[in-house]
């Protein structure tokens, strides 16, 4: 574990994010918390599904009326692509090309920045329409099921600025390679989340 | 011991504590933490016989005394029983498959201190004289409704403690994948390592369920949420869902370790091989497994249904296969056997027939037609406690005795241990036989009084006699600790004299970097095979001794477990104060500095060097001799 080693594209592992004790360590423990993650949120859809649709005796909001395709449409796709830049990110960690996963990463970043300003509003339209997070059953459930996936991106929006920044002077190494590829596993995660909100919130929600 | 100049003096020793990331440390620091939990719960327990000693008492309040079985239940589970488990997990498992140190050594001590706070934060509510008074459950039809801030200490105080079980369970995890000895394969490894592994997996997938549930629960009290509030379109039987998808593996989670201890102690004493051990290890996973299909057998009454029912009924049933399994071989791990009846023997005989009492009774509830009969009332109490504490504590207190020489390098006193035994044995079933009677008998469970001639007189007081004699013996046991730990006298590597697995080749207590060269396993029962081969030294080493990398200590975790413990005050109080909010948010960005200040600063640990190592063994021989 010396930060000092100089690496070069010839010398660098096949799987330098699991290359010493501690990388497989974090490579593995990484895994088995995405494990624990998926049960959460396990919790949180059987929850919505169950509570969906209700609320006190008067309350108007169906998720027919509520949701609008176009918006979740965009967002989905700044998603989506976030994730495939990462892949690209990851591409440039395995061939040790630094400044290339900087820039990749960082493009991962703004995709999810959008992704993340696009939920804002969308929520702060619910919320002006009287879609509060107190008003029901339902709209508990919804904004704690989106919104934990919201607060994970962001989450993962400051986990990989604090990447790039801190290592931006120091380049690739066996130490921080670790924390680049976890995150990568991280934002797959995201993603593959929210295609289950796209689908179980969203698409169920319009078509009924 | 350590290569590191040490100061010393109390400031320094304490530093050392709050600071350590050594994995036997930590290990102390929850047996400790545990001990002291289960002497508040023990406490709790004595004061609800004694209310219960005759009919019409007045000793506590109706309402004081549904804080005590709340307290009573959440305290023993969460912060007695589990920690002293994890706190023999982490001293115990690394030796037991040769390693150096847990996975993650800060973070196993990120996850004691959210431990530590959490229970603190739960037990602060008795100061506060509003106490968590929904029942260890918390079913929300209650809790929703429990006035003044006792719930809301039970979902934050839970939440944080939680949150460091979890932790617990990855690192217990990926320690045993990745950081076994050369040659310890899974099917070599030691039965209590296995059910480490077992219970943290099923840690791993039953705690973020609780996390929700506490969540839920935590919003509809302080936020507005209306998760169960069915006026606002809630329901309440999600919350028992959500719990008992936790609730219910926790049950296995706390008596799979125990069932560890126990296959340890039948092999040692009775000086043969564990029988059985690969169905020994397919019967633990099976437990595992079935663990999670159970839940709602907690909910038979609830109205879901005959197919609900019936499915759970027979999963239910189901358990009492791979656990007769594990009854038989610890049973033909005896049979001709050399027995040597220790206090720890004492412990695991006796728990054969007790544990055996309790799952029986389980059996008969996992019948949904008599569960509607004996629903909520003193034979579910007997159950439960004949399961926890015939299992669990017995487990606990055999693992006490067989393991504090190892970790304290100091024996117990054998004839003291043996008298705790009797004391706790006898009381124990004198206590909660007899419930089952009481069960049958009509009398509901979580009651405050009873009035007179229904019969219940002499079934209470004998109930609260046996209660006192459990308390006389743990007292006795509490002195032996006090007396051993001030005699101190050493003990040698392999105090019981027959011991079988890695954790018994190494000095007592071992040094900080555990074993000087990584071993060779060359079978189960590593070090039984060494003694009947006659190696002088015991281990096999895989590889000359060479500069050892270790992880500096840290004040870190127990800061940002400090700052969850400031938001949780922040977060119960923000809707009453106008301060509430600001210390919510002060907590949560004092624990994300020191988070970051964990991220910036690069922390890659010491060399112990080869030179110190070889002076160590040599002081350790010259010690011995």
């Amino acid at each position: 574990m010396d930060l000092n080693t100089k690496f070069t594209p010839e010398t660098w592992p096949a799987h330098p994010e699991r290359a010493t004790l501690e990388a497989k360590n974090k490579f593995v423990g990484f895994w088995l918390f995405l494990g624990g993650e998926t049960i959460l949120f396990a919790t949180l859809f059987a929850t919505y599904m169950a509570l969906k649709n209700k609320g006190p005796s008067g309350f108007g909001f169906t998720t027919q009326e509520l949701y609008t395709l176009p918006l979740v449409f965009v967002m989905t796709m700044l998603l989506l692509t976030s994730s495939l830049t990462s892949v690209y990110a990851m591409y440039h960690l395995k061939s040790f090309n630094f400044k290339k996963m900087q820039l990749w990463l960082g493009l991962t970043a703004l995709l999810g920045l959008g992704f993340l300003m696009l939920e804002v509003y969308e929520f702060s339209h619910y919320v002006q329409e009287g879609f509060t997070f107190s008003n029901s059953a339902f709209s508990s459930s919804f904004f704690t099921l989106v919104g934990t996936h919201g607060f994970h991106v962001a989450v993962g929006l400051v986990w990989v600025t604090l990447l790039i920044f801190r290592n931006s002077k120091r380049g690739l190494n066996l130490y921080n390679a670790t924390k680049y590829y976890t995150f990568s596993l991280y934002w797959h995660f995201i993603d593959v989340v929210w295609v289950f909100i796209f689908t179980v919130v969203y698409l169920m929600g319009v078509v009924g | 011991m350590s290569s590191v100049a040490q100061k010393s003096g109390f400031g320094a020793t304490l530093w050392d504590w709050l600071t350590t990331v050594d994995h036997k440390k930590i290990g102390i620091l929850y047996l400790l933490g545990g001990l002291f939990f289960f002497v508040l719960g023990g406490i709790e327990a004595m004061i609800i016989r004694l209310q219960l000693i005759t009919p019409n008492n007045d000793l506590v309040s109706a309402g004081l005394f549904n804080d005590l079985i709340t307290m009573h239940g959440t305290t023993m589970i969460f912060l007695a029983a589990m920690p002293i488990l994890f706190g023999f997990m982490n001293a115990i498992m690394p030796l037991q498959i040769g390693a150096r140190d847990v996975a993650f050594p800060f973070i196993n001590s990120l996850g004691f201190w959210m431990f530590a706070f959490g229970g603190l934060f739960l037990n602060i509510s008795w100061l506060f004289g509003e106490v968590p008074d929904a029942g260890w459950t918390s079913y929300a039809s209650l809790s929703l409704h429990s006035p003044g801030h006792g719930v809301d200490f039970y979902a934050i105080g839970l939440q944080i403690a939680g949150g460091g079980t979890l932790m617990a369970g990855i690192n217990f995890l990926v320690t045993i994948i990745n950081m076994r000895a050369p040659g310890m394969t899974y099917m070599r490894m030691p039965l209590f390592t296995w059910t480490t592994f077992v219970a943290s997996a099923m840690i791993l997938f039953a705690f973020p369920p609780l996390t929700v549930g506490l969540f839920f629960l935590t919003f509809d009290r302080m936020f507005g949420g209306n998760f169960f509030d069915h006026t606002m379109g809630g329901n309440t039987i999600i919350w028992e869902h959500i719990f008992w998808i936790f609730g219910h593996p926790e049950v296995y989670i706390l008596i799979l370790p125990a069932f560890g201890i126990f296959s340890e102690v039948f092999s040692v004493f009775a000086r043969k091989r564990l029988f059985g051990y690969t169905a020994m290890v397919f019967a633990t996973v099976l437990i595992g497994f079935l663990g999670f299909m159970v839940w709602a057998h907690h909910m038979f009454t609830v109205g879901l249904g005959p197919t609900a029912n019936a499915i759970f009924a027979v999963a239910t049933m189901a358990i009492a296969v791979p656990t007769g399994v594990k009854i038989f071989n610890w049973l033909l791990t005896m049979w001709g056997g050399s027995i040597k009846v220790t206090t720890p023997m004492l412990y695991a005989l006796g728990f054969i027939p007790s544990f055996v009492m309790g799952g029986v009774t389980g059996v008969m509830q996992g019948a949904a037609p008599l569960d509607y009969q004996l629903h909520d009332s003193y034979f579910i109490v007997a159950h439960f406690h004949y399961v926890i504490v015939g299992g669990v504590v017995l487990g606990i207190f055999a693992g006490l005795h067989y393991w504090w020489p190892k970790m304290f390098g100091t024996m117990l006193n054998e004839l003291l241990g043996k008298i705790t035994f009797v004391f706790f044995f006898v009381g124990f079933h004198m206590t909660f036989l007899i419930q089952h009677w009481l069960g049958f008998w009509g009398m509901p469970r979580r009651v405050w009084t009873f009035m007179d001639g229904q019969g219940w007189n002499i079934a209470n007081l004998v109930s609260t006699i046996g209660a006192l004699l459990m308390a006389i013996g743990f007292t006795v046991m509490v002195i032996n600790i006090i007396m051993t730990t001030i005699k101190n006298e050493p003990v040698g590597n392999d105090p019981w004299g027959d011991g079988r697995t890695l954790e018994w080749a190494i000095p007592s207590p071992p040094p900080f970097y555990n074993f000087p060269a990584t071993p060779l396993v060359r079978g189960l029962d590593t070090l039984w095979i060494e003694k009947m081969e006659g190696s002088k030294e015991m281990i096999t080493p895989a590889e000359p001794i060479t500069d050892i990398h270790m992880p500096n200590g840290s004040i870190i975790p127990m800061l940002m477990t400090l700052g969850l413990f400031i938001a949780g005050f922040g977060a119960m109080f923000h809707q009453e104060t106008s301060w509430g909010l600001g210390v919510l948010i002060f907590g949560l960005a004092f624990t994300f500095v020191a988070m970051a200040a964990r991220s910036l600063k690069d922390d890659l640990g010491y060399y112990v060097t080869k030179e110190q190592i070889l002076q160590d063994q040599e002081n350790s021989k010259r010690g011995r001799n």
